[in-house]
């Protein structure tokens, strides 16, 4: 039976087993690849998204619990989104790039909730998150400066 | 390597049959200089690396694979300050798997140390085309003209020519004699030696940028494979009922294995296929199956049992290796004191964050894959060999790696995708779990190691005896051998930097029993831990500073091996531990329960000296701070660098800490992150990178240098805080972590 998938404020109508997990319908239903799969079990954080407005690891949420809801991914844009973005520009953060989708949204749920976040506020929302290249100390740095390009624009 | 040809227009006519387009060029970095660039309308393409358009804009061809070592910038900003290019300007494409582009197998560490002249030439050989443009134009010399910021200037009227404006008539242009060619002068360097940003930020920020996991083709369909537990067993039975009930399962059948020839390639271990129409679906038939297997003879394998036996071997003779020098066992009789010591290394695997995958289109005579291949060539090739296929209808696009570690340049997934496709008649992409991947690997080898030092009364070594045995990658390859070779010996073994007279280095069997691999820095993660901590065991027996024992080690100035066109140099090893101790401060007084430790090697022609702080409290070790000096010659790409380098950190404090591959009955025991555990940002240390200024020496590796130096400095830290001596990885098994 197709449903409704609000994704990025735009709406996707699927067709799809309840207990799919979210992240399957996000990148082989709706065709949205910017979401990652890691693990498959909520232990990498690359498949992080944003249900109405909390941070989720989609590959263990099942897409049922997403209809009605507002999910937000790596292809949308928030004004604390693009600071980081920003911020990770300028800090040249990413290696393979791979696990920063996830990375990013994690973040943004960070800022979303925490105005200036403290390295020990930074170290629990994003330890979530794996890099395996190995990019933390850039992401923390990019964190802090995405939250003083917020503070400067003000 | 980097000459460039000329092919005049008539072959080219003769050759392609078209008669548009201005210079056609051939440049034999390639093995086969019969493969030739058509000229696009309304462009100059002087070389196969180099395209300007007539906007200006230019699109440089990436040749190595981006796995997150930052390539495609280097790369092209090679060419772009040789041709005086405006950075924003460039636009980097990657190149297919094709000789054409040279050699393409992005691993060793070796791409900016091969490829950094030769792309250098593409750019200068350009401007120079650039330039005869333009002196034609103005009807002055060549000499009259330089090239600046994407403009060609007029030295006596300081008239400027944008470079797209000279594109038409560049392209009419015969190539100059490469002799003619003028490469910068270090100092004039505009983008090498600096810092630039990855030219792909954007699509890594924006979710944009496609891996292999994110190809999307048209009717494609998603593929799991169930692969035997046990390495090269096969399928007895199977029961697809449950499987393709599965919603979206739309086939199951038996895959074969492709068995490689002996000495090239990586054949596909087979299995079970579930072809669906989604990825999830594919998952859930496979683990839905109900398979029997004949295990084969590997069943019996245990690691822990192999340890032992490992651990036994290295207890008696083994094969003495070339280059052992003088009378250990004379020395151990003279010596005042001697130190005995055994290290292990268990089995690890690169889990990078994507997966395996691939995907495949077979149609008639026709194989196009796009996958996340480190080695496109090899991949290509052995496709044609599999399937059958000419070499020519083969393309194999290479996408964004999402890590690689090594693993990705072993092609297993993409025959894999391929053989799918074939049998479906339709495009498909193969997608391995994370317990795929974790379970299915080409593994690093597991090693165990035995050490015997002497020292004199002074505190001097004496002698040097080292037995090692671990599986050899050449498994991989001819089945049945059982020693590691003389390549992986080379790895730090048989060239230590170490100045002792009295040297013995031995081999023992070591059957492989998993498809040994390679991962990121190879066997001198075996030989880094091995010597350091050994190092830091006689230091400690001498009752020495550690570093200063470390110099006095390495001796005197001398070309400790020579053999290669990079000699390893005994001053820059010693440069870089010197610049190290200074910048940590080593011999400051640190904190109760916080330690210090040591450790220098020399990998992929690079110099690395790191010291790490840790803290252990309540048993539990904490790596607080890493401070690395890398002296990789020409430092091309800085930031970057420094990225490779506290990366390498990370990768390095991860297999220390958690990195255990083991196998009972035959079968890898892990599964996941959740017992294959990585670093996370909570526990990752201040990192601390030096870069030595060597702007006049060739560029030597970076990817790899910094891992091999992680573990040896975490167990020897832990020792100056504790007295505990680790000589077993990783920490996780004695309750450290």
């Amino acid at each position: 039976m197709s449903k409704n998938l609000s994704i990025n404020g735009k709406s996707y109508t699927i067709d799809v087993q309840d207990d799919m997990p979210l992240l399957w319908a996000i990148r082989d239903i709706v065709g949205l690849t910017g979401t990652k799969f890691g693990c498959g079990v909520s232990q990498c954080g690359a498949c992080s998204v944003l249900i109405d407005g909390t941070l989720t690891k989609s590959c263990s949420m099942p897409v049922s619990y997403a209809f009605g809801k507002e999910i937000f991914t790596i292809e949308g844009s928030s004004p604390n989104l693009e600071f980081l973005r920003e911020a990770w520009n300028e800090g040249n953060v990413p290696q393979c790039g791979y696990c920063q989708s996830g990375q990013l949204i994690a973040a943004t749920s960070l800022l979303d909730a925490t105005e200036n976040p403290t390295d020990k506020d930074i170290d629990a929302t994003m330890s979530s998150n794996i890099c395996r290249c190995g990019t933390y100390t850039r992401i923390k740095k990019a964190i802090h400066k995405a939250v003083a390009l917020k503070n400067e624009s003000i | 390597m980097s000459k460039i040809q000329q092919i005049n227009r008539r072959d080219f006519v003769k050759l392609f049959g078209l008669a548009t387009g201005g210079i056609i060029l051939g440049c034999n970095i390639s093995s086969d200089s019969k493969d030739f660039i058509p000229q696009i309308e309304g462009t100059f393409a002087p070389n196969l690396f180099v395209q300007i358009q007539k906007d200006g804009n230019i699109i440089l061809m990436a040749s190595r694979s981006e796995m997150g070592q930052g390539i495609r910038t280097s790369l092209a900003s090679a060419i772009a300050d040789e041709l005086e290019a405006d950075w924003k300007f460039i636009t980097v494409q990657q190149a297919t798997g094709n000789a054409k582009y040279g050699n393409q197998n992005t691993d060793g560490s070796r791409s900016v140390r091969t490829l950094l002249a030769p792309m250098r030439k593409m750019g200068a050989t350009a401007k120079a085309m650039l330039i005869t443009a333009a002196s034609k134009k103005w009807k002055v010399s060549e000499a009259d003209c330089f090239a600046e910021n994407h403009f060609v200037i007029n030295k006596n009227t300081s008239e400027k020519i944008f470079f797209g404006d000279l594109v038409e008539e560049a392209a009419k242009l015969t190539i100059p004699d490469e002799a003619t060619i003028q490469l910068k002068k270090v100092e004039d360097f505009k983008y090498i030696g600096k810092t630039l940003k990855s030219v792909d930020l954007k699509a890594f920020t924006h979710g944009t940028a496609t891996y292999g996991i994110d190809v999307r083709i048209p009717n494609m369909k998603f593929a799991a494979i169930a692969r035997c537990p046990v390495t090269f067993g096969s399928v007895k039975s199977f029961n697809a009922n449950a499987a393709e009930k599965t919603p979206g399962v739309e086939k199951v059948f038996q895959l074969d294995r492709l068995v490689p020839p002996t000495g090239s390639f990586f054949g596909a271990l087979g299995g079970v296929a579930v072809i669906a129409n989604n990825t999830w679906a594919a998952f859930q038939g496979k683990e839905s199956l109900e398979i029997e297997w004949n295990y084969g003879e590997n069943h019996s394998f245990d690691s822990e049992k192999f340890k032992q036996t490992l651990t036994n071997r290295i207890k008696e003779k083994g094969k003495l290796v070339p280059g052992s020098t003088g009378k250990v066992d004379d020395a151990f009789e003279e010596a005042a004191k001697t130190v005995e010591a055994t290290y292990h290394v268990p089995f690890l695997v690169h889990a990078p964050m994507e997966v395996p995958n691939a995907t495949a289109w077979f149609q008639k005579n026709k194989i196009e894959v796009w996958a996340p291949v480190q080695d496109p060539q090899t991949a290509r090739a052995e496709l044609a060999h599999f399937f059958e296929i000419p070499l020519e209808n083969i393309t194999v696009n290479v996408t964004f790696l999402g890590g690689g570690f090594g693993r990705k340049s072993k092609s297993d997934f993409v025959v894999e995708a391929v053989a799918l496709s074939k049998k479906i008649k339709a495009p498909v992409q193969v997608v391995w779990t994370r317990e795929d991947d974790i379970q299915h690997s080409f593994y690093h080898a597991t090693s165990a190691q035995y050490l015997k030092g002497s020292l004199d009364t002074n505190g001097q070594v004496t002698g040097w005896l080292q037995r090692v045995a671990f599986p050899s990658i050449v498994s991989s390859f001819k089945p049945l051998s059982e020693y590691a070779s003389g390549f992986e010996l080379n790895q730090g073994f048989t060239n230590n930097p170490y100045n002792i007279s009295n040297f013995s280095l031995e081999n023992a069997k070591a059957e492989a029993n998993l498809r040994i691999g390679w991962m990121r820095s190879v066997v001198h993660i075996h030989s880094g831990f091995g010597n350091n901590s050994f190092v830091d065991e006689l230091a400690f027996a001498a009752k020495k500073d550690a570093v200063q024992f470390h110099l006095d080690l390495i001796g005197a100035d001398r070309v400790i091996e020579g053999r290669s066109e990079f000699p390893y140099d005994s001053k820059r090893m010693k440069a870089v531990l010197k610049n190290t101790a200074k910048v940590s401060n080593w011999g400051k007084t640190i904190p109760e329960n916080h330690g210090l430790g040591v450790a220098i090697h020399y990998s992929f022609y690079s110099y690395v000296a790191t010291i790490v702080e840790v803290s252990v409290i309540n048993e539990k070790v904490k790596v607080e701070n890493v401070w690395t000096t890398i002296d990789c010659g020409l430092a091309l790409n800085k930031d970057n660098i420094k990225n490779q380098l506290e990366g390498a950190a990370i990768f390095g404090m991860s297999l220390a800490l958690y990195g255990k591959i083991s196998v009972k009955e035959g079968a890898v025991e892990q599964h996941n992150y959740y017992d294959y555990e990585m670093t996370r940002m909570k526990d990752a240390p201040k990192i601390h990178v030096d870069i030595i200024e060597a702007m006049h020496e060739r560029p030597t590796g970076v990817g790899e240098p910094g891992v091999p130096v992680m573990a040896p400095a975490i167990c020897n830290a832990i020792f100056n805080a504790t007295g505990k001596r680790i000589r077993s990885l990783p920490l996780v098994d004695f309750g450290l972590v």
